[in-house]
């Protein structure tokens, strides 16, 4: 079965791939177009650094697929080491742009370390889970895995980036993939519920309906085992009624109001469009304004005119839908689906669990992205500056996002070597 | 399963949420489709440049000149001179941070207006310091230039529209020009023209960034179309000047066409000072002068009583109904009993005996007092026979508004038999009772427009073509709005009647008013006047009135003179008159004796009596 490599391939994801990363250089192409654009291939101008980082990745992927898959397993710690001190060294050698110590200068390209720590850190926890000692049931081996995320997190959260380091929450789905107890995703759920309902209802609403539901739930279960205690059942309530007062003391009294403001605008409890509902809703004007078919390419007037912010990058959602309509940003939509699904899919079958763990978790990385990005611009989703992974104007965002697809394609290539 | 799945679950449901929220955003929510457009694309209107007004002869009056605005966009303001700024713009420094505390207000990256229509001047001087002043700019604008200051009356001026206009009419916007009075307003259609509109794409602080669709929907404006006017601004300009110091109103008629060639009121403005900065102040002068009242147009608006060249319809009616003939005669002595202890003064010497050209032209008051006294009674009531004399005298223009172009009048008024029943129920009253109106005193009242119209009449031998003031109009339209209106009374009647005005000029009342190698006709009038003055009618000195038309045969100028408070009719209206028909068909004026008499003439002496609050002696 050592047929060539090529025939090996995963050509889907490929394509996925590179049609991802055309139609965003496509949109910011439309983004920054004036009457002054340069070519697209040219330097000077944001689609072309774009568009030569692209050339970069793709003539770096053959390089990458022939690497052997265990040169990633064995250097993971290396490479996460590797990281962490690129993210340490930014307090010291940093670019400051827009508040945020996150790049480095290098020869007139910025580089994100924090876009690549995304690899690192799931290569780390692709490791450490795949070491035959590891037991994710075991807290300590549990603490040392928390412990991995949360360190690039917190030097992230320092720089400040906020947004950046949410995206390592994603690997929360790894952790319950590989065993992570489910009632701790059941919490996370209730919490999340409890946590926007509080917020839209107030802690005594929730108390009393959460006292009522649990209630019930309570005669169900007694009618099916008449053994079942009331204990549990005091507890959950207990907890639901704790955190969602604490959740009401936090957001009034240790969150800025900047914080309070990006979700009162998503629940909808504010409704300021020129001030802290500025950016939500000038996206959703543009996107709501194009319609079924767009107002086609370059032709986005809400684009043209600059009124959504960051429309290169985080909000390049908006251009989208606004100048390809409904057809083109719920194809956008569908093709990241699928891109996702599949590599979950692919995940699923292979046997070696580094390479299982690296996949899955690449997916997770994509999927929350794909999930606070796209959700942010239809106002579903607080305010969280993170790029849309192929689409989204950045060079280290581009390559980091490259790299982790070659990774996953070599190691998805090479599975029955393993 | 639930380990492996939750992911895919979490994927496929964001996925279906997301498309959802697509779903609702674009396909079902028109909204945010209409926001986009009101605040990415702006609408500019285009507008043409108004129309140019000219006299019949094609001289220029009434141009478009450029003013300056100061704009100034805040944002881009750095450090700079303020006192040089506001010398070399004449602006005091508290006016200036004023309006500049304004813009900013308003908005940091819009323009606003810094000071209103910067003085030529000025601007020139500045224009080349502009560099020092970032942030700061001269906007264009056009507004009126008249190029010959005359006419202000007749031309109307233009202003900004009012919020309660702009909501009125729908093609109207805040800050654009609209015309007021005269030819701006009736015409103000063709003078405006269509404006266009230029679509722009704008960025999220409104500024414009570019056409929008490189100007696919933009529509291009549709021409302001130029008027020329029936006046002749030569004619204007002499009645003009021969009016200042005297109140009153001139109006010349070409009789064959119905076109004004003159329409003077005096006293009147300048029309620049309603252009420019000063424009509200100006107006406001002009609109708290309710003694001279210089915006009241005495040449269309004015109702005074018509007096004696009323006689001349008393006789075409008289001629017409069979009262009297050319040759009938009447016996004056110094003036007539109508009535029992009822005499009427008349200047004739004792035992003159007038047929009708004499009568006309020695104004004789028992001649037309006993003609329409025969109107009245031949009749089987005087209520017929009065109505039957007011069919007549409206088949002349009067007793209702000409319909001339012009958006101010008054009808004037003639009485009918309803008018004096309700004074005199019971039919008590009869041809002696209103025996006033035969003089062209009495109830009636008519304009000098009006005046000047039933002169053409006389002068057309029976009838008179709507007068009007702007003369470019198609043959098409010419011949539906301007028909010719006939009176009932037969033309061969007309003769005679123009023989006795012929007369008053050659040896009548208005001898001074005789121009060489010019056969002119008129009629000569004096008119009794009062006012209410501290709750007492009060008599004033008589209005000087003159009607004329020349030259008697084929008349190309009917005029009517009406000067307040001119002592009679041959002091002052009649070598008005005169002068204005003489500088009309020759072109120049020969007796400078007579016309420096009467451009130096004030009775602005005569107009203060009244309001000096002692006695005073009239008609001295």
């Amino acid at each position: 079965m050592n047929n060539k490599l090529v025939f090996r391939l995963d050509w889907m994801s490929i394509m996925l791939y590179i049609i991802l990363v055309v139609f965003g250089m496509i949109n910011i192409y439309s983004t920054r177009f004036s009457d002054s654009t340069l070519a697209f291939w040219d330097l000077g101008s944001p689609v072309g650094k774009q568009f030569w980082i692209f050339v970069l990745c793709l003539s770096s992927l053959p390089i990458v697929l022939f690497i052997k898959s265990n040169f990633f397993e064995h250097l993971s710690y290396f490479f996460y080491g590797l990281s962490i001190v690129s993210l340490i060294g930014l307090f010291v050698f940093g670019q400051t742009i827009s508040g945020a110590t996150s790049w480095y200068l290098i020869g007139g390209f910025s580089l994100q370390p924090s876009e690549f720590a995304k690899i690192t850190t799931t290569m780390v926890i692709a490791s450490n889970l795949s070491s035959i000692q590891t037991d994710i049931k075991k807290k300590n081996h549990l603490f040392r895995i928390l412990f991995l995320i949360a360190l690039p997190m917190l030097l992230i959260i320092l720089q400040p980036d906020a947004g950046s380091a949410i995206v390592f929450m994603g690997l929360f789905f790894v952790l319950i993939r590989e065993g992570l107890d489910l009632r701790v995703l059941y919490l996370f759920i209730a919490l999340m519920v409890i946590f926007t309902l509080t917020l839209l209802f107030g802690p005594i609403f929730i108390s009393a309906g959460g006292l009522l539901v649990l209630f019930f739930i309570y005669l169900l279960i007694k009618r099916a085992a008449p053994k079942t205690k009331k204990l549990p059942f005091l507890i959950s309530f207990g907890i639901c009624v704790l955190f969602s007062y604490s959740v009401n003391f936090i957001f009034n009294s240790v969150f800025e109001q900047r914080h309070r403001d990006r979700f009162n605008v998503i629940l909808g409890l504010e409704t300021d469009t020129r001030g802290i509902g500025y950016n939500i809703n000038q996206s959703k004007i543009a996107i709501g304004s194009g319609g079924f078919l767009g107002k086609g390419f370059l032709n986005g007037t809400q684009t043209k005119g600059d009124f959504v912010p960051e429309q290169d990058t985080d909000y390049i959602f908006s251009t989208i839908g606004e100048e390809w309509g409904f057809i083109g940003s719920s194809l956008l939509v569908i093709l990241f689906t699928i891109l996702i699904s599949r590599i979950i899919y692919r995940a699923e079958k292979h046997t070696s669990t580094y390479s299982r763990v690296f996949s899955h978790g690449f997916a997770s990385i994509l999927f929350i992205h794909f999930f606070v990005n796209i959700g942010m611009t239809l106002g579903l989703v607080p305010t969280v500056g993170i790029p849309l992974p192929f689409i989204s104007n950045g060079g280290s965002s581009l390559l980091a996002f490259s790299f982790m697809l070659f990774i996953y394609l070599n190691f998805d290539a090479n599975r029955l070597n393993e | 399963m639930i380990r492996k799945g939750t992911l895919l679950i979490f994927t496929v449901g964001t996925c279906l949420i997301f498309i959802f929220q697509l779903i609702s955003l674009q396909l079902f929510n028109s909204d945010y489709s209409e926001l986009s457009e009101n605040n990415a694309i702006e609408k500019r209107p285009v507008y043409p440049n108004r129309g140019l007004i000219y006299d019949r002869n094609g001289v220029l009056l009434v141009a478009n000149q450029p003013v300056y605005d100061l704009m100034v966009v805040p944002e881009n303001i750095e450090a700079f001179d303020t006192l040089e700024l506001i010398n070399g713009l004449a602006i005091s420094k508290d006016e200036l941070l004023t309006q500049l505390k304004k813009a900013k207000q308003f908005s940091y990256k819009l323009p606003s207006v810094i000071i209103r229509q910067v003085s030529k001047e000025n601007r020139a001087m500045f224009q080349e310091k502009m560099w020092k002043y970032p942030g700061f700019y001269f906007q264009k604008k056009l507004v009126r230039d008249y190029v010959v200051p005359i006419a202000s009356n007749l031309l109307g001026y233009t202003s900004e529209v009012n919020p309660s206009e702009v909501s009125a009419k729908n093609n109207y916007a805040l800050g654009e020009m609209i015309g007021r009075q005269g030819i701006e307003k009736s015409y103000e259609n063709s003078l405006r023209g269509t404006k266009g509109a230029t679509f722009y794409q704008k960025d999220r602080f409104n500024r414009i960034i570019g056409p929008y669709q490189d100007g696919v929907y933009d529509t291009e404006p549709e021409s302001s179309e130029d008027i020329t006017l029936t006046i002749d601004a030569l004619l204007q300009q002499y009645g003009e000047a021969l009016l200042q110091n005297k109140r009153g109103g001139i109006v010349a008629i070409e009789p064959s066409t119905g076109e004004v060639l003159a329409l003077v009121t005096a006293p009147s403005y300048n029309p620049n000072v309603l252009v420019g900065r000063q424009r509200s102040e100006n107006f406001s002068h002009l609109v708290n002068d309710t003694v001279a009242k210089p915006l009241f147009d005495r040449a269309l608006q004015a109702e005074y009583s018509p007096g004696s060249p009323f006689k001349t319809l008393n006789a075409l009616i008289g001629l017409q109904e069979n009262i009297i003939t050319s040759n009938t005669r009447f016996q004056c002595n110094q003036g007539h009993y109508y009535a029992k202890n009822a005499f009427m003064k008349c200047h004739c010497a004792m035992g003159s005996s007038n047929d009708l050209i004499k009568g006309i032209y020695n104004s004789c008051n028992t001649y037309f007092a006993k003609t329409y006294l025969g109107l009245i009674q031949k009749a089987p009531t005087p209520g017929e026979g009065l109505d039957r004399w007011r069919v007549h005298l409206e088949k002349f223009g009067l007793g209702n508004y000409l319909g001339y172009d012009l958006p101010i009048g008054k009808k004037g008024f003639i009485p009918n038999s309803s008018y004096y029943d309700r004074w005199y129920p019971k039919g008590r009253w009869g041809g002696t009772t209103i025996i006033s109106n035969a003089i062209g005193q009495g109830e009636i009242l008519t304009t000098p427009i009006q005046m000047a119209n039933f002169t053409a009449t006389i002068a057309n031998r029976g009838y008179f073509i709507k007068p009007h003031f702007k003369k470019s109009f198609s043959q098409k339209e010419k011949d539906s709005l301007f028909s010719k209106n006939y009176t009932l009374v037969e033309p061969r009647h007309f003769e005679t009647v123009i023989e006795g005005m012929h007369q008053v000029v050659e040896k009548g009342t208005a001898r001074i008013a005789r121009i060489k190698d010019i056969e002119v006709c008129g009629k000569t009038g004096t008119v009794e006047n009062f006012i209410r003055l501290n709750n007492k009618k009060t008599q004033l000195t008589d209005h000087s009135i003159f009607v004329a038309f020349a030259p008697k045969d084929n008349p190309k100028i009917a005029i009517t003179v009406f000067i307040e408070n001119g002592y009679w009719g041959g002091r002052w209206a009649a070598p008005i008159a005169s002068l204005m028909i003489e500088q009309y068909l020759t072109k120049t004026v020969k007796r400078k004796w007579l016309e420096n008499k009467m451009l130096e003439g004030s009775l602005m002496d005569e107009y203060a009596k009244p309001l000096s609050g002692k006695p005073f002696v009239i008609n001295e």
